[in-house]
């Protein structure tokens, strides 16, 4: 039988799950620290990133023997400040994180809730579709993809949205024809809505949950996405400091200054690490199978 | 008493198999339900009287056919009726109350919500007219506190309080007609009472037509007027229940009554349906489908 009817509303008991789960709070975190040095890069690093000292190349992290007092982390092989850097790339990061993210979240699941529910023609279509993009190797795609719209924040963007749609689609597809199989959905239909509004304000609200967690996880793979297009050259132009293109630069003085590229790559885990650990965390409090 | 508000008069439905027509899944299926009348739908599982509500609704599943015969409901033939018209019957003028209310309801919508839509589409009320009206149908099927249970979630109420929320919903729009499909089954034995009286004092105040779909002829014996029995998607009987009671023509409705558990009798005395009526039943269908299909 149904459990007892609970007292408090649903969304403070989601909030205390959500706060109750070590990965949410953790990964929350992590993106919250993301947030703050994004928005207010300029302010926590006040050395301008993209100012080159050549007296002051390769200066060692603060506690090392032979720092400059002030270079926190160090400098690369032009003088540049390896803190500042990393601050300010992490809003290229960010920004590139949460609207790939967004956009390919939207368009997987819009594809994927029409190829579910309408099933036919659609869904051969956007199947066979799925089929094909996926058994292209992603990396090499992305490259060719910003190698065609040329270098820029937007062409590692479309790039992102353009390959990892399918990634929403197909899950949203398979959680789709499972929904429209339920109940809830038949008593839509006897009360008269239509295809659209059963689709969109019927089921939608029950798939949620899970895009939610697509997205946390595919916000780690556009960070991913971009490091490896900056590192080959192919996302921003070197005069905006982003950590893939720190990452190559200091792959060149590997040998001699290991703070240069180790820096970045750090970021770039941390960064991952806690949106997957967001998302590990959200499917736990959010999905809806183990919600009842 | 005149008036009717459903006919279904020499239905036909089959299990369809690409281009092939298989076995009947309703055989010359007639009923009438009149104005303000609660009808008894009754039959084992099986027997097709979800098929007979699915067929009404437009909700059969798609390997099913409905080849011949018609469904006239308030003058209008829902067999073969175009999507964008059902939509405007379904809710409006029939509604359902459907079997399982653990499931009926949307798991990830408030409850005020799900009861609003109906009255905002056909109605074309606004939130907060529809949210009163909500408010007021909760209190006729004696929900307390109607107010917070706008506000819950499906899961958050027990089974008798979904199904109470779905009658409700069911007589938002004041229908002709209400397809109940087996409403209690799926409820405790006590709950189930509860269930039944409110759905006949609900019947009583808006005067609905209601087809009871149900396998319990005792129910059937207390709320209904009139009554089908149906096995292998065919009528075996068919009239007013009064009569039917006391006295069964068919052997298979006998037989009914004499599974029906009745507190005044010990639990021995019940009978299984006896084989050979139900081979007889049968062996009339196969019958009768080699007979459409030298026909076709």
């Amino acid at each position: 039988m149904a459990e007892p009817a609970q007292q408090h509303r649903l969304s403070a008991g989601l909030a205390r799950r959500l706060m109750g789960d070590w990965r949410v709070v953790v990964g929350g975190s992590i993106f919250a620290v993301l947030a703050i040095l994004a928005i207010g890069a300029s302010l926590i690093a006040a050395i301008d990133p993209l100012e080159q000292d050549l007296l002051l190349e390769l200066l060692p992290p603060a506690w090392v023997d032979g720092a400059e007092p002030g270079m926190l982390l160090g400098t690369d092989s032009l003088g540049r400040d390896v803190f500042s850097r990393l601050v300010h790339g992490s809003r290229i990061a960010l920004a590139v994180a949460v609207v790939a993210g967004v956009l390919t979240a939207t368009l997987g699941t819009v594809l994927g809730l029409v190829a579910g529910y309408f099933g036919g023609l659609a869904d051969s279509v956007i199947s066979r579709l799925v089929d094909i993009w996926t058994s292209f190797p992603p990396v090499l795609l992305a490259i060719i993809l910003v190698a065609l719209l040329g270098t820029g924040l937007h062409s590692v963007i479309i790039a992102i949205v353009v390959i990892d749609w399918t990634r929403f689609c197909r899950v949203v597809r398979a959680e789709v024809m499972q929904q429209r199989r339920m109940d809830y959905v038949d008593s839509a239909v006897t009360i008269g809505l239509g295809r659209i509004a059963i689709l969109f304000r019927e089921i939608l609200p029950n798939i949620l949950p899970l895009v939610i967690v697509l997205l946390t996880l595919e916000m780690g793979i556009a960070v991913i996405v971009e490091a490896i297009l900056s590192f080959v050259g192919l996302s921003l132009s070197s005069d905006t400091p982003t950590w893939g293109g720190m990452i190559a630069e200091g792959r060149q003085v590997i040998h001699q200054a290991w703070w240069v590229m180790s820096f970045p790559l750090l970021m770039v885990v941390v960064t991952v690490l806690g949106f997957n650990l967001l998302g590990d965390g959200l499917r736990a409090t959010l999905d809806p199978t183990l919600r009842r | 008493m005149s008036n009717t508000v459903l006919t279904i008069a020499n239905l036909h439905a089959e299990l369809r198999a690409g281009r092939k027509t298989g076995p009947g899944i309703l055989r010359n299926v007639s009923l009438t339900v009149h104005q303000g009348e609660m009808h008894g739908l009754v039959g084992e599982s099986g027997a097709g009287k979800s098929m007979i509500a699915r067929a009404i609704l437009g909700i059969l599943p798609r390997s099913i056919l409905i080849s011949d015969g018609s469904i006239d409901c308030l003058g209008r033939q829902m067999v073969g009726l175009a999507d964008s018209d059902r939509r405007k019957i379904l809710g409006r003028d029939i509604s359902l109350i459907p079997q399982d209310p653990l499931t009926a309801l949307n798991p990830a919508r408030r409850i005020g919500a799900q009861m609003t839509d109906v009255m905002r589409l056909h109605l074309g009320w606004s939130r907060a007219r529809a949210h009163d009206a909500a408010l007021a149908l909760l209190n006729e099927v004696h929900i307390r506190d109607a107010e917070a249970v706008l506000r819950r979630y499906p899961h958050e109420l027990s089974g008798g309080m979904r199904q109470r929320v779905l009658i409700a919903t069911a007589f938002a729009c004041e229908p002709k007609l209400i397809i109940a499909d087996e409403p209690t089954t799926a409820l405790d034995v006590t709950v189930q009472k509860q269930i039944l009286r409110l759905l006949r004092e609900m019947q009583n105040r808006h005067g609905t037509a209601i087809l009871l779909v149900t396998h319990d002829l005792g129910v059937v014996a207390k709320m209904c007027r009139s009554l089908s029995v149906i096995h292998s998607g065919m009528i075996v009987e068919q009239g007013e229940v009064s009569d039917i009671v006391t006295r069964p023509e068919h052997a298979f409705t006998r037989a009914l009554f004499a599974a029906t558990p009745r507190y005044d009798r010990p639990a021995d005395a019940l009978s299984p349906v006896p084989g050979e009526v139900v081979r007889e039943l049968e062996e009339k269908a196969a019958t009768f489908d080699r007979a459409r299909a030298g026909l076709s």
